[in-house]
C-alpha cells in the first residue's frame, strides 16, 4: 500500500494552448514518458505529442456495430423462419428486405452504447479521486489554464532536475503534487 | 474595426444586436467580440451557479408545469376508461394520438442534425447552438414516444413490442412498420441521450470545479465522473464524439423514414407513396429548426446571449428552414401531381377530398403556414429580425402539425368504401393530451435550462482559441 503524502509529480501551469504544446514536446524530447497535460478543451496535437499515436474505440466501436447488425439479423431469422414460422400472404418466411430496418437500428444502437462505454473505459472513468486534483489552482483546468504533469514514476525524475526542467518552459509555476 | 479585418463591417444596432456583415450583407460573427476562455465559462456557467432565477423563469415554469399537471390528469383518466374517451373510432383509429407522435419526433430531428450533421460538415456556428437542441431531441423524442404508448388499448402491456423470451412462445412481428417505430425510436432516443451526455462531460467537469456550494459540487462532481481534461481522454473523448456523430447521421435520416413507412406501407390513398420518407425527414428537419428558433429566440434575449447566439446562427437557421420548406412544398406538389398521374380513381378522390372535403379548411391553413407565409423569409431583413423570425418559426410549427393531421385524419375518415366514411372529432381529452404533452416539453426544458449550461463551455472555448470569428 502507498503511503500517505508519497510524491505524485510536478505540475507547470501555463496560459495559453500553444505553450502547454510546446512545453510537452520539448518534455518529450528530453526523454519523460509518464507525463500528462491537462486542458479546458481538446488540443489538437497535444495526445501525439505525449507519445500517443491512436485509440482503440474506432475498433470497438467497429466489432461492437457489426455484432450488433449481425445478431439483429440473426434473431429476425431465426425468430421468422425457424422458431416461429407463420405464413402471411405467401410471402417468403425468410422476407430480408423487411428485416433491414432493425438489423441498421440495432446496428447503430450497439455501436454508439460501446463507444461510450469503450471511451469511459479506456479512460478509466468514472474515477473520482485523482491526485492531480490536489495541484494548486487546478480547478481551474476547466476554465482557463493548461497544465502539464510529470509524474514521479518517470525513470528520468528527480525532484530538482525536472523542476528546473520545468522551470525553463516559462509557466505561470510549478508545483508539488502529492498523492 | 476590432479585428483588424478589412473586409468587415462593424455596426451595433440599438438592441445592443452585433450587426457585423460580410461583404455579401450577411451577418458575419460566430462569436461576439472580447470574449475570452474566462468570458465564456463565467457566463454560460453563471445562468445555472449564480444568477438568481429572473422572474421570466418562475412565469414560464409555473405555466409549464400546469400544463404538465394537466397532462398527467388526462393520461390518468385514459388509464382508467380507456381510449373510449378520445375521439378514434372505426375508420379513423389514428387521432390525435399519431398526429402528435409524428410532430413531435419531426421536432426531435433538428437537434441531432446541428449535432452531428453539421459536426462533420465542419460547420463553425453549430457550436453554440448543439447543447440546447440536443436537449430539445431528447425531450421531444421523450414526448412522441409517449403517444404510441398512450394509443395502446393497454399500455401496461407495452412490452410485448420488444423480442424477449416470453412464457407465450411469439416473437414480435419483423415484419410490421410498427415493430420497426419501436427499434426505430427507442434507438433514436439512446443515442441522442449518450450524444449529448458525452459532450456534456467535460462541461459538467467545469461546472464542478465552479459551484459555490458543497452540495452543488458534489452533484456535478457525480455527473462528472471525474473528468480532469487529460490530453489522453480528450484524445478518446474526441474520437468517440465523432464516431457517435458519423452513427446519429443516417440514423437521423432513418428515423422520420421508418416513421414514413408507418404510413406508406399501408395501402390507404394518400398514405401508400414513394416520396415519404425523403418527405417526412426534410419535414422533420423544417419544423424542428422552427422549434429551435422558438426556443432561443426568446431565450438568448432573456439571458443575454446574444454574443453566442448570434445573427449569424439565426440567419443560418432561417436559411436551413427556407431550404427544407421547399423540399416539403415539393412533396406536396407531388402528392397532387401522382394522385391524378396514377389514374387511380382512389388515389384522385383523395386529393380532391383534401383540398375540397369536409377537412378541406385544414388543408389550405397548412397551405398558408407551411408553405406560403414561410416565403417572407428569402427578404434578409425577416431573417436577422429575430421578433419576425419568431413569428414565422411560430407559423411553420402550425403548419407541420396541420400537415400530419391532414395525411392522418382526412386519408381515414374517407377511405375506398363510402359507406365506411366517417368524421373524426377530437374530444376535450384529445386537446388536453396535446396541449398537455407542450407542458412536458417545455418543463423540462426549463428544468435543463436552470440545471445545465445550456451552451457547451468546451466548444466555445476552441471557438475563442480559434479567433475564427468571421468567414465571409
Amino acid at each position: 500500500m502507498k503511503e500517505k503524502n508519497t510524491l505524485y509529480g510536478l505540475v507547470a501551469e501555463f496560459a495559453d494552448s500553444s505553450a502547454v504544446l510546446k512545453a510537452t514536446q520539448r518534455a518529450y524530447a528530453n526523454g519523460y514518458r509518464n507525463m500528462d497535460a491537462y486542458s479546458p478543451f481538446p488540443i489538437h496535437g497535444l495526445a501525439e505529442a505525449l507519445g500517443r499515436r491512436r485509440t482503440a474505440v474506432p475498433l470497438i466501436v467497429l466489432l461492437s456495430g457489426m455484432t450488433g447488425g449481425l445478431g439483429g439479423y440473426f434473431m429476425e431469422w431465426y425468430s421468422m423462419r425457424v422458431d416461429f414460422p407463420f405464413n402471411i400472404g405467401g410471402r417468403p418466411l425468410h422476407s430480408w428486405p423487411a428485416f433491414i430496418p432493425i438489423t441498421f437500428e440495432l446496428t447503430v444502437l450497439c455501436a454508439a452504447l460501446s463507444a461510450i462505454i469503450g471511451m469511459l473505459a479506456l479512460n478509466r472513468l468514472p474515477e473520482p479521486y485523482h491526485p492531480i486534483f490536489n495541484a494548486p489552482g487546478f480547478e481551474r483546468a476547466s476554465v482557463d489554464r493548461f497544465f502539464l504533469c510529470i509524474e514521479s514514476a518517470d525513470p528520468k525524475f528527480t525532484l530538482t532536475d525536472t523542476r528546473n526542467f520545468l522551470q525553463d518552459l516559462n509557466p505561470i509555476q510549478v508545483t508539488e503534487v502529492r498523492a | 474595426m476590432p479585428d483588424g479585418d478589412k473586409n468587415v463591417l462593424v455596426g451595433l444596432s440599438r438592441d445592443g444586436e452585433d450587426t457585423t456583415v460580410t461583404p455579401l450583407g450577411y451577418p458575419g460573427r460566430v462569436l461576439g467580440p472580447g470574449e475570452t476562455y474566462d468570458t465564456v465559462s463565467e457566463k454560460i456557467s453563471s445562468i445555472v451557479l449564480k444568477q438568481p432565477l429572473p422572474k421570466s423563469w418562475w412565469f414560464g415554469f409555473t405555466v409549464a408545469f400546469a400544463m404538465l399537471m394537466m397532462f398527467l390528469m388526462a393520461v390518468s383518466w385514459l388509464f382508467y376508461r380507456g381510449i373510449g374517451i378520445w375521439g378514434v373510432n372505426i375508420p379513423v383509429a389514428w387521432g390525435f394520438a399519431i398526429v402528435n407522435f409524428v410532430w413531435w419526433i419531426g421536432i426531435g430531428h433538428a437537434g441531432t442534425f446541428i449535432s452531428a450533421i453539421l459536426l462533420l460538415l465542419m460547420q463553425k456556428w453549430r457550436t453554440s447552438i448543439n447543447r440546447l437542441t440536443e436537449a430539445m431531441t431528447l425531450f421531444a423524442v421523450a414526448c412522441a414516444g409517449m403517444f404510441p404508448l398512450l394509443h395502446l388499448g393497454r399500455p401496461w402491456l407495452f412490452y410485448w413490442l420488444l423480442p424477449y423470451p416470453d412464457t407465450m412462445g411469439l416473437w414480435p412481428q419483423f415484419r410490421s412498420p410498427l415493430v420497426w417505430d419501436v427499434f426505430a425510436v427507442s434507438t433514436y432516443f439512446t443515442v441522442s441521450l449518450i450524444f449529448w451526455y458525452v459532450g456534456l462531460i467535460p462541461d459538467l467537469a467545469t461546472l464542478r470545479d465552479r459551484a459555490p456550494t458543497r452540495g452543488k459540487q458534489f452533484a456535478y462532481g457525480m455527473l462528472a465522473l471525474g473528468w480532469r481534461g487529460s490530453a489522453r481522454h480528450w484524445q478518446r473523448h474526441q474520437s468517440a464524439y465523432l464516431l457517435l456523430a458519423g452513427l446519429a447521421t443516417p440514423l437521423v435520416l432513418s428515423v422520420h423514414s421508418v416513421v414514413s413507412f408507418d404510413f406508406s406501407v399501408a395501402i390507404v390513398p394518400g398514405w401508400h407513396s414513394t416520396i415519404f420518407p425523403p418527405y417526412f425527414v426534410a419535414g422533420a428537419i423544417y419544423s424542428g429548426f422552427a422549434m429551435v428558433l422558438n426556443i432561443v429566440i426568446p431565450l438568448r434575449r432573456l439571458y443575454g446571449l446574444q454574443s453566442y447566439i448570434t445573427l449569424r446562427h439565426l440567419n443560418n437557421m432561417a436559411n436551413v428552414m427556407l431550404a427544407t420548406g421547399m423540399m416539403v412544398a415539393y412533396g406536396y406538389l407531388m402528392e397532387a401531381f401522382m394522385s391524378w398521374f396514377s389514374g387511380d380513381i382512389f388515389e384522385e378522390f383523395m386529393m380532391v377530398n383534401r383540398a375540397f372535403g369536409p377537412y378541406g379548411w385544414t388543408f389550405w391553413l397548412l397551405m398558408l403556414t407551411n408553405v406560403l407565409i414561410p416565403q417572407v423569409l428569402w427578404i434578409r431583413r425577416v431573417r436577422i429580425t429575430p421578433v419576425l423570425l419568431f413569428l414565422v418559426a411560430l407559423s411553420v410549427n402550425v403548419g407541420m402539425w396541420l400537415e400530419r393531421f391532414v395525411i392522418v385524419i382526412t386519408s381515414l375518415a374517407r377511405e375506398y368504401v363510402p359507406a365506411m366514411w366517417r368524421m373524426y372529432y377530437p374530444t376535450r381529452w384529445d386537446w388536453m393530451t396535446f396541449i398537455g404533452s407542450i407542458g412536458l416539453f417545455l418543463t423540462l426544458l426549463f428544468l435543463f435550462i436552470r440545471l445545465l449550461p445550456l451552451i457547451s463551455m468546451a466548444e466555445v472555448r476552441e471557438l475563442v482559441a480559434e479567433h475564427e470569428e468571421v468567414e465571409p
